[in-house]
C-alpha cells in the first residue's frame, strides 16, 4: 500500500487530497471537499492532464493577440508540443470565442479554440 | 453638467457585475467609466483558465469570464465610456473625468461605485538594492506584454515574490521558451494559491525558495544577474547564503495594493490594513452614496467573489438611489483579533443588512487545525474548524440577521482564530 499527497487543482480552493494506492489501483481518496476532488486525484495518479492556454497573433484585429485554449484537458506530457504547434499560427480577425484554431492539438485529438473575442479593424482604422 | 443616477468607476469584473446588478434592481441611468481601450479590466490579460467555477460551474479563461459579463452589460444597454480617466470624485458625488473626444467633463451622480481595482507593488516600494537597468518588470506588466501585446520581456528570468501573477507568469514565460531559474519568496510561505504552485512551478520543475529575497541586481543597460539570499526570522538577509543567478529579466510579484487615490481625494475613510475603504454591510463607504467593491476594497483571490461582492454593491447602490439613506440605524463594529487581520465589511447595521451577510477576511499567518470563532459580545456564536489557513487565501464568516436579532443590545462582534477543535 502506498499514499500520494496531492493538491487538488479542480478549483482555486486547492484542497489537500491523500490518495491510497494498492498495486497501482486507487483504493481510497481523502481530504477532498467535492466530487471533482475525487475525480482529479484518481486521474492525477494514473493519467495526469491539463488544460493548456496560450496566445496566437491576429491579423487585422483591434488588438494584436487573441488567446486560445485546448477544448478539453490533454495529457500533461503534451503541453510543450501543444504550445509549439501554436507558435507560428496567425489568425485573421474577427475572432469569436469557440472558433477552432487548430483541429487537433499535437496529436491529442483535442481541438484548440479561441478564448477571446477580437473585432476586426474597420477600414478607417486600418488606414 | 451631465447627470446619471449611478456612475461606476472602472469597467473590470467589479464594475461590470455592479452595473448589471444595479440595472436589474431598477436603475436605468448608469454610466461605467473605463480608462483602458476595452471593458474587462485585468481579466483581459489573464489568459489562464480556472475563472468562474463558482459562478458558471465551468473553468473559463479571464477573457471568457469577462465576456460573459460584458455580454450582460450590452444586453441591458448600459452606457460606458472607454479610454476615459476619472480625475476626481467630490464628496457631493460630482465626478470629473477626461478623454480625447470629450475633453474634461463633469457628471453629477446620485450614487458612485468605486471599482478601480488594484495595482502591483513596484520596485521602488520594495527597496531592492543594486543598479537600475532595463529588464525589471512587475509580473502584471510582463503578463500584459506577453498575452496582449505579443512581446517577450526576456529569456532568462528570476522572479521575486510568489504572488499568483508571478506564479502564472513563471509558467507562461516557460511555455513561450524562457528559462525561469528560480522564484524567491521573502516569507516562509507562498502568497499564491496552492494549485498555482502545483501547476505553474512543480509541473515545470521551477524551484520555489521560501525565506529568500533579492539582495543585488547587476547590469548597467540590461539586467545581467540577480543575487538572492536567505533571510532570517527578522526577514533580513543572512550573510554567506548569497546565490548569484545570471538572467536578463527580474519579475516582481510582491503584492497588490488597492488603488484608492480617487477615494482618498473624495474623503472616504481608508482602512490601513487593506488600503481600501472602510465599508458597512451595504459596502457603502464613510460617504453616503459612495460604495466600493472588488480589489479596490480589498484584494481578492477569486474573481467569483469579486462578482458576488460587486453584485451586492450594485443592488445596494440602487436601493440608495431609490430610497435615499436609511434613517439612523444601530451600527455594530466587527473586531478582527487573534490572527484575523481585518474584515470586510467592518460595520454592520442589523436592521438594514441582508438575511445572510458574508464577512470576508484574511489571516496574518499560516494556521493549522484551528477554528474561526465568532462572538456577539462575549457569547460564542459559531466555531468552524479549518484544517489550514494562510494569508494567501481569503476566509469568510456568514452572519445571520435572525441570529443578530436575538441580541438587541449587542455592542460588538469579534472574529478570532482559536486553537483546537
Amino acid at each position: 500500500m502506498s499514499t500520494r499527497e496531492l493538491t487538488c487543482i479542480g478549483c482555486p480552493l486547492g484542497c489537500a487530497v491523500t490518495v491510497t494506492l494498492e498495486n497501482g489501483d486507487v483504493t481510497a481518496v481523502a481530504g477532498n471537499t467535492c466530487p471533482r476532488g475525487d475525480a482529479y486525484a484518481r486521474k492525477e495518479v494514473t493519467n495526469p492532464t491539463r488544460i493548456v492556454t496560450s496566445t496566437v497573433r491576429v491579423k487585422g484585429g483591434v488588438v494584436a493577440m487573441t488567446n486560445v485554449k485546448t477544448a478539453s484537458d490533454i495529457p500533461k506530457d503534451k503541453i510543450f508540443d501543444c504550445v509549439e504547434a501554436l507558435r507560428d499560427v496567425v489568425v485573421t480577425a474577427p475572432v469569436t470565442i469557440g472558433d477552432v484554431i487548430l483541429p487537433d492539438a499535437a496529436g491529442t485529438g483535442v481541438a484548440i479554440v479561441a478564448a477571446r473575442n477580437v473585432a476586426a479593424l474597420s477600414e478607417a482604422q486600418q488606414q | 453638467m451631465k447627470q446619471y443616477d449611478l456612475v461606476i468607476v472602472g469597467g473590470g469584473p467589479a464594475g461590470l457585475a455592479a452595473a448589471v446588478s444595479a440595472k436589474d434592481s431598477g436603475i436605468d441611468s448608469i454610466l461605467i467609466i473605463e480608462r483602458d481601450r476595452e471593458l474587462g479590466g485585468i481579466l483581459n490579460q489573464c489568459i489562464h483558465n480556472g475563472f468562474g467555477l463558482h459562478t458558471f460551474k465551468e473553468e473559463l479563461t479571464g477573457p471568457e469570464y469577462a465576456s460573459r459579463f460584458i455580454d450582460q452589460v450590452m444586453e441591458r444597454g448600459i452606457a460606458y465610456k472607454l479610454n476615459t480617466m476619472v480625475m476626481d470624485i467630490s464628496p457631493e458625488k460630482k465626478v470629473t473625468a477626461m478623454n480625447r473626444e470629450d475633453g474634461m467633463f463633469e457628471i453629477d451622480a446620485k450614487a458612485v461605485i468605486l471599482a478601480m481595482g488594484c495595482r502591483e507593488r513596484s520596485r521602488g516600494a520594495l527597496n531592492i538594492p543594486g543598479y537600475r537597468p532595463a529588464g525589471i518588470y512587475s509580473a502584471g506588466t510582463a503578463q500584459r506584454l506577453v498575452n496582449m501585446e505579443g512581446y517577450m520581456p526576456g529569456r532568462e528570468v528570476v522572479i521575486l515574490g510568489s504572488g499568483d501573477i508571478g506564479l502564472i507568469m513563471a509558467r507562461r514565460m516557460t511555455l513561450e521558451g524562457a528559462k525561469v531559474k528560480v522564484v524567491a519568496e521573502l516569507m516562509p510561505y507562498s502568497g499564491g494559491l496552492k494549485r498555482n504552485i502545483v501547476q505553474c512551478l512543480d509541473d515545470f520543475g521551477i524551484p520555489l525558495k521560501l525565506s529568500h529575497t533579492v539582495v543585488d541586481i547587476e547590469g548597467k543597460e540590461r539586467v545581467e544577474a540577480v543575487t538572492i539570499a536567505e533571510v532570517g526570522a527578522d526577514r533580513r538577509p543572512i550573510p554567506g547564503t548569497e546565490e548569484r543567478y545570471t538572467c536578463d529579466t527580474l519579475l516582481l510579484s510582491c503584492g497588490l495594493i488597492p488603488e484608492n487615490e480617487l477615494s482618498k481625494s473624495a474623503g472616504v475613510s481608508i482602512n490601513p490594513i487593506t488600503s481600501g475603504p472602510v465599508v458597512n454591510d451595504s459596502l457603502e463607504t464613510s460617504i453616503p452614496g459612495i460604495f466600493a467593491c472588488g480589489n479596490v476594497l480589498h484584494v481578492h483571490d477569486l474573481v467569483d467573489y469579486v462578482s458576488q461582492e460587486a453584485s451586492s454593491a450594485g443592488k445596494n447602490a440602487a436601493a440608495y438611489i431609490k430610497n435615499g439613506a436609511p434613517a439612523d440605524a444601530k451600527t455594530v463594529e466587527i473586531h478582527p483579533v487573534d490572527g484575523v487581520r481585518y474584515t470586510v465589511p467592518k460595520y454592520i447595521r442589523p436592521s438594514e443588512m441582508d438575511d445572510n451577510l458574508t464577512v470576508r477576511f484574511r489571516v496574518g499567518d499560516v494556521y493549522k487545525n484551528c477554528c474561526i470563532a465568532t462572538y456577539f459580545d462575549d457569547a460564542l456564536i459559531s466555531r468552524r474548524k479549518r484544517p489550514v489557513m494562510a494569508p494567501g487565501e481569503m476566509e469568510q464568516v456568514i452572519l445571520s440577521k435572525a441570529k443578530l436579532s436575538e441580541y438587541p443590545d449587542l455592542s460588538k462582534i469579534t472574529i478570532r482564530i482559536e486553537e483546537g477543535e
